[in-house]
């Protein structure tokens, strides 16, 4: 045991969690802090605002699986944080956010830049401490590292007053931890498996239905074990995009709102979803009453408050997405070795019908705008599938998900659950800091770029090099495309005219900026990019800016009603497979 | 449907537990009928006992919410026929010389105690359901209620089964990375 300082206790806690890289700005109060980090191994990153901070966290926890850690001081510095704290809680991202606070004595006297962080953050944490004594911190960082990091994974903030960090501690890591209401159930319970092993063996049509909690429990390899041992086609939501290879031959793709048309029908004409690790969010199910309508389900989470509450369960499993994956695996091969393996070709037939008819399409003329569908798939080319990709959120996003083939896990990071715009660059700093051997490249829009595009200066000085490919339709394009669809072609607030001129404006930043206005420019500026590996490089794609993101399924219609493309529904309301289920709603409806 | 739900909590005896457990009810906009909290037989240990006038499936969809806080160790929806609850109310009425023997009259038939008499007032201290001290309030409103307070409702299962609170294992760090 040594005498310290509190915040040379804290430092010393997070050596002892294994914290190699902290994002932070410091200020005031967590001035102290930032003293012994000076002499520490830890690596700290000086971002240029606390939100970026936070995402860069996120970014590399998302390609990592480690806690992502950041650094901010009291009050604005803590508010700063909240967005990427509420975005790692949507996406259960392991984050640990560790904030100055004013000295005790001035809590709750609206002293200079005193906020209640923890009070703000509670609906949007998975836990959070405010450390009133010193000798506690060990305890604190021990505990909020475990907790962000094991059951269902979230962000876990530490807030700790200035004079707690400058005053005298003796620094004692705890060896065990104490935590009697903190006890995730990771082991499946051996009775559900053998009743989800009987659906899937009643099955004729099942889907399995993959989620982040596969991320989560590092479970990708054994999934496509899983998926091979049922035959089932297999979709990956947007938090599971990698999760299982697109190249794979089950492999569907995106179910949802923008999702693949085969995947999101498959998902309607299913008679089993094994959703593993997902939660029925409304962007996947469409209008509830309507999704899946001949479908048993067997949802398998770490979290039980998921279980049925979306869509009741046949079948509940509370477990670790990896023990389910392996333990149902078992039971299956069992089943298939005694009986048989279930002949799923008919089902698999009408599967493909779907791929093959309705597949991702968009119409790229020689003389006409760029689309960006066709800058993501050049980026494909280019990187031959093997870079990480970052996104922001919006058409963007949903474009880089459904035309990057994306075959390795942990290769995805984007904003799924809270919709974080100006995620892409701050997230994808985080992410090639956490794995430096990978190409990183950020697929974003224009109006998020804008958001957080001070990152590209932390990137220039610390020589974090990664690609920023500007789908720049000089809109905010997914809300242009509902005022388009929905709001008859009212435009309201969408437009972002030229300003600034991105490609100065990465310059501005010491980062290379590139433009392409032309199609014929497209593959010249990305191998161009492709070939700076030693600053940021932001390049500006001049894209239609009346390219629509298709199929889509309106908000709060039922997946039936999927738009296929911008002129064409598929069954204009009436499915072309004849659908008993289908039918029966209709003849209820009249 | 709208019903009473008697929830009781047994929670780590910290500070901030309070507040985790009612912003998960003000999130879904649940009034709070009644709040009680107080140390159990486990000086670490608080239960918390919640009534909420709501709809059942939020309420179960809460209480699965409720069991993922750190600091929540057990939950449990109490029925309404299996438990016992008990509040207990103290009323100021204004009654002088004149009126006091028909007070008194009441709190004898009620069971209830006079904790306080002044000239001009007494406290009247009473224990039960939620019912009985309703009724007794009603019997002591035409004399001039001056002030009342109300402990919120504490309940138990009947029979011999119980909520425990786990026991307190503590977790080696090494399974924590």
């Amino acid at each position: 045991m040594t005498t310290m300082t509190g915040a040379q206790s804290l430092i010393a806690s997070l050596e002892r969690v294994g914290t190699d890289v902290v994002f932070g700005i410091p200020g005031g109060t967590i001035l102290p802090a930032y003293d012994p980090l000076r002499d520490s191994s830890i690596r700290h990153i000086l971002m240029r605002h606390e939100q970026g901070a936070g995402h860069a966290a996120e970014g590399y926890a998302h390609v990592t699986g480690r806690v992502g850690v950041c650094f901010a001081t009291s009050g604005p510095g803590a508010t700063n944080l909240v967005t990427p704290i509420a975005d790692a809680f949507m996406d259960s991202v392991p984050l640990v956010a560790i904030t100055g606070q004013v000295p005790r004595a001035a809590i709750g006297n609206d002293a200079f830049q005193e906020a209640d962080i923890t009070g703000i953050t509670m609906p949007v944490t998975k836990h959070s401490y405010k450390v009133m004594d010193p000798d506690e911190i060990p305890t604190a960082i021990a505990e909020a590292f475990h907790i962000a990091s094991t059951g269902r994974p979230g962000p876990v903030v530490v807030d700790i007053p200035k004079d707690v960090l400058t005053s005298p501690t003796a620094f004692d890591f705890p060896s065990t931890l104490n935590l009697p209401g903190y006890r995730p159930t990771t082991k499946p319970n051996r009775r559900q498996i053998r009743a989800a092993a009987d659906l899937v063996r009643e099955a004729r049509r099942p889907v399995l239905y993959v989620g982040g909690g596969v991320f989560k429990a590092r479970a990708a390899h054994e999934l496509i074990a899983l998926a091979e041992t049922i035959g089932a086609p297999v979709v990956t939501t947007l938090m599971a995009r990698g999760a299982f290879p697109d190249s794979h031959p089950l492999c569907l793709g995106m179910p949802g709102m923008h999702g693949n048309y085969a995947a999101v029908t498959a998902m309607q004409r299913a008679d089993l979803l094994i959703n593993l690790g997902a939660r029925f969010d409304d962007r996947v199910t469409g209008r509830l009453d309507g999704f899946a309508p001949d479908a048993k389900v067997i949802h398998a989470d770490i979290d039980p408050a998921e279980i049925g509450k979306n869509r009741h369960a046949d079948v509940p499993i509370v477990g670790d997405a990896k023990s389910v994956i392996v333990e149902l695996n078992k039971a299956v091969l069992g089943d298939n070795s005694e009986r048989g393996r279930v002949d799923l070709e008919q089902w698999h037939s009408e599967v493909e019908r779907w791929s093959r008819d309705y597949p991702f399409a968009y119409d790229q003329s020689e003389e006409g705008p760029i689309k960006p569908q066709y800058v993501v798939e050049r980026f494909a080319e280019a990187t031959k599938g093997d870079a990480i990709i970052a996104t922001g959120v919006g058409q963007h996003q949903m474009w880089a998900s459904q035309m990057m083939p994306l075959n390795r896990p942990y290769s995805w990071v984007t904003s799924g659950g809270l919709g974080t715009m100006g995620f892409a660059v701050p997230a994808a700093l985080g992410a090639k800091v956490g794995r430096p051997d990978e190409r990183v490249v950020a697929i974003d829009g224009d109006g998020c770029f804008q958001m957080t595009a001070q990152e590209l200066a932390t990137a220039t000085l610390e020589k974090i090099p990664f690609t920023v490919a500007i789908l720049n339709n000089s809109h905010l394009g997914m809300v242009r495309q509902w005022q388009e669809l929905f709001y008859d072609e009212r435009y309201s607030h969408v437009h972002l005219p030229q300003v600034p001129d991105y490609v100065m404006l990465a310059e501005a930043y010491g980062a290379v900026g590139l433009r392409a206005e032309s199609v014929a420019d497209v593959d010249g500026v990305i191998d161009k990019a492709m070939s700076v590996d030693d600053r940021p490089c932001v390049i500006d794609f001049r894209v239609d800016a009346g390219e629509m993101c298709f199929p889509m399924v309106p908000a709060g219609a039922s997946n039936d009603e999927i738009i296929v493309g911008p002129n064409e529904r598929p069954y204009d309301g009436v499915p072309q497979a004849p659908n008993e289920a289908y039918q029966r709603r209709e003849e209820a409806a009249s | 449907m709208i019903s009473s739900h008697t929830l009781s909590i047994l929670v780590e005896n910290r500070p901030g537990v309070l507040a985790r457990v009612s912003g998960l009810f003000a999130r879904r906009g649940f009034n709070i009928t009644s709040l009680a909290v107080g140390e159990t037989e486990h000086p670490d240990v608080s239960r918390m006992t919640v009534v909420l006038s709501a709809d059942g499936k939020p309420v179960e969809q809460c209480m699965k919410q409720l069991h993922k806080l750190i600091h929540v160790l057990r939950v449990e929806e109490l029925p309404g026929d299996a438990s016992v609850d008990r509040e207990i109310a103290l009323i100021k009425v204004g009654v002088g010389v004149g009126k006091r023997a028909e007070v008194l009259e009441i709190v004898e038939i009620f069971r209830a105690k006079v904790s306080d008499m002044d000239v001009d007032a007494l406290i009247v201290e009473v224990t039960g359901s939620p019912d009985k001290v309703r009724a007794l309030t009603d019997l002591l409103e035409p004399y001039g209620i001056i002030e009342l307070a109300r402990t919120g409702r504490i309940a138990l299962g009947r029979g011999g089964r119980g909520l425990k609170a786990p026991t307190l294992h503590p977790v080696p760090i090494e399974s924590a990375s």
